[in-house]
């Protein structure tokens, strides 16, 4: 169990005020311009040792990720933070924002000037509206203090944040999508390449991070990137906020060591699943795009990026969404299927037509009358989408329903068989 | 409502909101504030928005008026009808459904309107059922207006729209006691 001395976000529960004087006794903006002064170099190389993971859901190395940006680029560098948390099952980026904005804001300075971007856009999801203004007030005061602005922190570096609010779209998660939504777009995803660290925001280089990933930043470049990494195992290392919703007797946001074993996460923290660990039916342990894993599964898998891999799902957003026995799967699902339908953004063809043939057909299994054909159909089509879209909502659409048949097409045919003969 | 004579225009507080909101963005960037100001437009007009008001938006940003129509249909928090003063949101998603938000839609039933999207006969509210809020731990939630009702039963979600009805609206966040997404212990 992660011991409290080691959590990142001793208040990601508001217990004190999101203020800059509670966050400057917490040890945040502790003379960050010491940090900036040790140069670009530096910082990227810390959070290469960090070994720290995109925070969003697709785990991309953060470190790695940042020296893709050029260097001595004619053009501005962007640095985006994408608050649009809207993966079902996701609400961590939300208490950060609402109870630790200064995290954010200080690691978005740190992270800008790693990539030579004097400019920062945070966009926030609409229906975050509250968390919206708590962040606008965290930025006002950090203005203020001279923390941000011309010579931010005094540093040196000039640095401006501008936060945007979306009005409700799942697809601006995507970080194309995001971009062309910042541009006053319709959020439809771009074609890569060119990939936004060389034609971004505006045509510029840009580098678009999840809340999470840059809220840590300041944290791993005080106390070491070995520290962060000293944490979960190799390549997946680090802290890590978990939300755990669905069947359990106390449903929370809870930061861990990475690599925690799920049953244990569940147990200690989210007071287990209702009725007991033996009436768990199944978990969805990275956010609803990723595939189902049954109780045996979950019984020994452990929380990371590539032991969830190695049992065909994800870890994803870390999004935990428990289903006990008493669970209709099919219509746990078809749920699922039905916000694809309703959140995809319409350019290609494969998800714009199949995520609504799939939520029909999974309506259909779900009221009794379909046949084994039927799934064999439904899974073809889902491997038609897959893979064939510009952007990966396809693909998280198709998977949460191949995960179901995986491991539950026996039950649910025997189900459909019951029904036909009643 | 096409032939009537465009007679909206941003009040004095709100030209000089979006005179800011402009700032934010590269000078020759002008329709990054489509969504910023379409949002401002709609709160001046009792959170829907006209065709006639997206028409001034989007001369207001130099932009055709179809870009600003596409970007008024491509998001959900943009409506193009009158909600009542109370625009009730209920998450039927996956981690919400599981906890019971089939409950909190029995509930809007009742006291709003069978039917969603029809403004309740007082004209103080309706209902709609919406995709993932994202308080997922905090489920089932509601959205009303700005502001999010967690952790919701059948009858906390009749306390809550009562006390719209009463016109004393209960404190949000939390229905249940809890303080934020800590687990009760």
């Amino acid at each position: 169990m992660l011991k409290e001395k080691d959590k990142i976000f001793t208040n990601l529960f508001g217990d004190e005020p999101f203020h800059l004087k509670n966050a400057q006794a917490r040890g945040d903006w502790d003379n960050t311009k010491e940090l900036i002064k040790k140069g670009r170099e530096w910082i990227i190389d810390e959070m290469k040792k960090s070994e720290l993971r995109g925070r969003g859901g697709a785990g991309f190395p953060t470190g790695l990720k940042w020296s893709f940006m050029p260097k001595d680029s004619k053009l501005t560098n962007y640095l985006v933070v994408n608050a649009d948390e809207s993966e079902p099952g996701t609400c961590k980026d939300r208490d950060m924002i609402r109870n630790e904005p200064h995290k954010l804001i200080e690691g978005c300075l740190l992270a800008s000037f790693a990539m030579n971007a004097h400019t920062c856009y945070i966009y926030i999801r609409g229906e975050y509206f509250n968390e919206a203004v708590v962040l606008q007030k965290a930025i006002d005061e950090a203005y203020d203090a001279g923390l941000i602005g011309k010579n931010a922190a005094k540093s040196g570096w000039d640095f401006d944040i501008f936060l945007h609010r979306g009005a409700g779209a799942y697809i601006c998660g995507e970080e194309t999508a995001l971009l062309e939504s910042l541009e006053g777009k319709k959020g439809q995803p771009r074609l890569k390449p060119p990939f936004p660290a060389n034609k971004g925001l505006y045509g510029s280089p840009t580098t678009v991070n999840n809340v999470e990933t840059i809220a840590v930043v300041p944290t791993i470049l005080r106390r070491g990137g070995e520290w962060f990494s000293s944490f979960g195992r190799p390549k997946n290392t680090g802290t890590k906020v978990f939300c755990i919703s669905g069947h359990v007797n106390n449903p929370c946001n809870i930061e861990e060591e990475m690599s925690i074993p799920l049953r244990e996460l569940i147990e200690k923290h989210a007071g287990g699943v209702t009725g007991g660990w033996d009436n768990l039916k199944a978990v969805i342990p990275g956010g609803s795009s990723v595939p189902l894993i049954p109780k045996s599964t979950c019984d020994t898998v452990l929380m990371d990026f590539d032991s969830l891999s190695a049992v065909k799902s994800g870890l994803g957003t870390a999004a935990v969404i428990v289903m006990d026995k008493s669970t209709d799967l099919v219509k746990a699902i078809s749920k699922l299927s039905h916000f694809y339908k309703h959140e995809s953004c319409g350019q290609c063809t494969p998800c714009r037509e199949g995520t609504g043939w799939m939520w029909r057909m999974m309506e259909k299994i779900g009221n009794g009358h379909a046949s084994s054909n039927d799934i064999d159909k439904l899974l073809d089509v889902t491997k038609q989408i897959e893979g064939h879209t510009i952007c990966a909502l396809g693909d998280a659409a198709a998977w949460p329903i191949q995960g179901l048949f995986r491991h539950f097409r026996d039950e649910i045919e025997e189900q459909l068989k019951k029904t036909k003969a009643a | 409502m096409s032939n009537q004579k465009n007679t909206f225009v941003f009040n004095k507080e709100n030209e000089i909101r979006a005179k800011e909101i402009l700032l934010k963005y590269p000078t020759d960037r002008r329709q990054s504030a489509i969504m910023p100001l379409l949002d401002l437009a709609q709160r001046q007009n009792e959170n829907w928005l006209s065709r006639d008001i997206v028409e001034y938006v989007a001369d207001y940003l130099e932009m055709p008026f179809i870009k600003a129509w596409e970007v008024v249909t491509f998001y959900s928090m943009y409506y193009t009808k009158y909600n009542g003063k109370y625009l009730v949101q209920v998450c039927g998603t996956t981690p919400c459904w599981l906890r019971g938000s089939d409950q909190v839609i029995k509930a809007c039933k009742e006291v709003i309107s069978p039917e969603p999207n029809t403004v309740s006969s007082d004209g103080l509210f309706s209902w709609m059922q919406v995709e993932c809020l994202g308080a997922c731990v905090n489920a089932p939630l509601v959205q009303i207006n700005d502001d999010y009702y967690e952790d919701l039963t059948y009858d906390t979600t009749k306390n809550v729209l009562q006390s719209l009805i009463d016109g004393s609206p209960l404190s949000i966040g939390s229905q249940s006691g809890r303080k934020s997404s800590k687990a009760v212990s």
